[in-house]
């Protein structure tokens, strides 16, 4: 069931015998390996990373980091089974060196034992607890986020907000609860519930009864998808959106979502390390090329994506193409050494970002666009709660 | 917990249940007329729900949005009748899971290609965009008593349909004598497509109708299905009236299970470890109903030929 694509990218782009290095005496584009999620639900995420990615290749003639590079493309369809299974063919068979691109993570914790000790793993989305702390590898890098990030920061603007009450509801899963304990780790006021709700959940209402009964300051949700989806709309409908502030994760509040929730989500407030009105320079060239290729906005799944091909093509060219050599593209890996689309950016000893979170607003824009205005910052040079249990310096 | 909100979570359990209502009828009249287990049904709520928004954005007219979206799906369901349904009649449940369960995969990478892989948007109609104060104090969205109305009279045109027509006459006979009926010269075959055609176009209302409040995505039908199951279970299977009494008693049942649990269970335990606890028990209360239901009345609370 897992269709597998390949985009061939810059294999016709002929390499001039000048510039092959010794270690590419192999030839041939520099592989690498894209496991994402392309179909059910989370299909729109991987959509936009993988396009993200794409991006960078293409504007470079089919290169990264001034070689040629040819991205394999696979679907996860959101199954464990399936990523790992991926995975063991791309390394174990198809020798690949670099892989990328998954979006949960769950498949995530299935792919880690198979790739890590054979190859380079960049992650342009999932950032799991485990791998940031005592699970934390020289060969695993995340160019997103740790999970807990954007909900730590949404806690702490919640907080200088000078809200007291908050009413946090999340899908009863382990990802529901860890994003719920992020918001709680930087919040200082009262929690008025935490309602965890069913993973497969079509009609808030009840919850939306309870909510106004409680009369909160503010209301937190993480639900990812579809459920955020359902939630916006029913939270507009309810006439709930003018009497309390609706708070999330970027997740929630992104142009994957926009165009399905329409108005519903103006005046919704969230996080993110990216915001398509940053006014950073390779920010500005990302979303003009990225509209102009795909005749859409930009999600921060995009610009995860995107911030991924840049960031393997620096080690590439640092290295000369020699991805084979882990310990020498780690190192290049860990100096970071792009321009980030959301500005400055470093690695942390765990292999994790340390930047800014951003505060967002859902607003409309001149062109009567739903999108997000940056309307401040919860933290600077924000670290992950897990980087002191991982060994790695 | 006070009465009124007590009464306005009961209005939010009846809401859902309609829903759920508007996608059983079509499920259990097919599975009463024909003996055919649609998994697919969930598909042809989809195609109604994006056929919808689709007219709905380019025309500017929910109504017209309605009856394109409904039309799609009695299309759609009427073209896989001809082409593949009608060969799984006489086979047994087994195989007609399996064929349907195909026809789900290939409705969702279809949808994609032509709608793309994110959701699409499908407003609440401007006439029923504000709320009404139906109970003291309380605003409730003029939208969801909407659903309820509509509802209620699909129920009653199936009632009607199936208890005061022709064709009525002729879907109740050829449940329980197929042979006679054709034997007295009636072409069953064109009933049958007409009778899922019908389910189809029940099953892209139930679309149209939850596209404002839920998100218009591929996958959309699968979600549903499940609680449509339980409901067709609890109900009786292949009834049209334990259709209704099985949605309103789901719908109810569920709503409830969140809106009561979460304030019950703080009376016992600690609010750290309430929140979980309530969770996992609402979560389950709908299948203990199912389990309840079938221990005590197998053939469902409103069997087919009671």
């Amino acid at each position: 069931m897992s269709c597998t694509r390949r985009d061939l990218l810059g294999a016709s782009a002929a390499v001039p015998l000048a510039l092959a290095t010794p270690a590419l005496a192999q030839s041939g584009p520099i592989r690498i390996g894209m496991i994402t999620t392309l179909s059910g639900p989370g299909a729109a995420l991987g959509n936009d990373i993988r396009d993200g990615f794409n991006l960078v290749v293409k504007n470079a003639g089919g290169r990264l980091g001034g070689l040629p590079v040819e991205v394999v493309i696979a679907d996860d369809a959101l199954r464990p089974e399936n990523g790992r299974a991926i995975a063991e063919r791309m390394v174990r068979r198809e020798r690949i060196q670099v892989l990328t691109g998954i979006v949960f993570s769950n498949v995530m914790l299935a792919v880690a034992p198979v790739v890590l000790p054979a190859a380079t793993y960049i992650s342009a989305n999932a950032g799991p607890s485990q791998l940031a702390g005592e699970a934390c590898h020289a060969n695993y890098f995340n160019v997103a986020w740790q999970n807990d990030n954007l909900h730590e920061a949404v806690g702490q603007y919640v907080t200088q907000q000078g809200k007291r009450r908050a009413y946090l509801v999340a899908p009863n899963y382990p990802a529901g609860r860890d994003a719920l304990t992020g918001f709680k780790r930087f919040f200082r006021g009262e929690v008025v519930a935490e309602q965890y709700t069913r993973l497969d959940q079509l009609d808030y209402a009840a919850e939306l009864a309870a909510i106004r009964t409680a009369g909160p300051e503010a209301v937190y949700i993480f639900l990812p998808g579809g459920l955020g989806i359902n939630f916006i709309k029913q939270y507009a409908a309810a006439g709930l959106r003018e009497r309390v502030p609706l708070y999330g994760p970027g997740f929630s509040f992104d142009q994957d979502v926009f165009p399905a929730v329409g108005e519903d989500a103006l005046g919704c407030f969230n996080s993110s390390q990216w915001a398509l009105d940053l006014p950073v320079p390779a920010n500005r060239q990302f979303v003009d090329t990225f509209e102009r290729e795909y005749g859409r906005l930009p999600s921060l799944y995009a610009s995860q994506g995107y911030d991924a091909a840049l960031l393997i093509g620096s080690a590439i060219a640092a290295t000369r193409g020699r991805v084979g050599d882990r310990a020498a593209f780690a190192a290049a890996l860990k100096r970071a050494d792009f321009q980030s689309v959301r500005g400055r950016f470093r690695f942390g000893n765990n292999n994790h970002p340390i930047q800014t979170i951003y505060m967002r607003e859902v607003v409309k824009d001149e062109k009567g666009r739903i999108v997000n205005r940056t309307i401040g910052t919860a933290f600077e040079d924000h670290q992950d709660a897990y980087a002191a249990q991982c060994k790695l310096t | 917990m006070d009465s009124l909100l007590l009464l306005e979570q009961a209005l939010n359990g009846l809401t859902l249940g309609v829903m759920l209502f508007l996608m059983a009828a079509g499920l259990t009249l097919i599975f009463g007329v024909m003996g055919v287990i649609n998994l697919a049904h969930g598909s042809l709520y989809m195609i109604g729900a994006f056929a919808g928004a689709t007219v709905t954005a380019r025309t500017g007219s929910f109504a017209l949005g309605m009856l394109a979206g409904m039309a799609a799906s009695a299309l759609v369901a009427l073209a896989l009748e001809l082409t593949l349904i009608r060969r799984l009649y006489a086979r047994d449940h087994l195989d007609q899971v399996l064929a349907t369960y195909a026809l789900i995969l290939i409705a969702n990478e279809s949808v994609k290609i032509v709608w793309g892989p994110q959701p699409i948007f499908l407003g609440t109609p401007e006439a029923f965009g504000g709320s009404v104060e139906i109970i003291p104090g309380v605003p409730y969205p003029a939208y969801r008593l909407a659903i309820i109305g509509t509802g209620l009279a699909a129920a009653a045109f199936l009632w009607w349909l199936i208890a005061r027509t022709r064709l009525g006459m002729l879907i109740r006979a050829g449940t329980t004598h197929r042979a006679i009926v054709q034997a007295l010269g009636v072409n069953i075959q064109a009933l049958f497509a007409l009778v899922f055609a019908i389910g189809g176009a029940l099953a892209g209302l139930a679309g149209m109708m939850a596209g404002p409040l839920l998100a218009v995505q591929v996958g959309m039908g699968e979600q549903i299905l499940i609680l449509t199951f339980v409901v067709v279970v609890v109900g009786g299977l292949g009834s049209v009236r334990g259709a209704m009494a099985g949605a309103v008693l789901v719908g109810l049942v569920d709503t409830l299970s969140r809106a009561v649990l979460p304030v019950a269970v703080r009376e016992v335990l600690p609010p750290s470890a309430a929140d979980q606890v309530a969770a996992n028990l609402g979560a389950v209360a709908v299948y203990l109903l199912m389990a309840v239901v079938l221990a005590i009345r197998p053939q469902g609370l409103v069997p087919r030929h009671a």
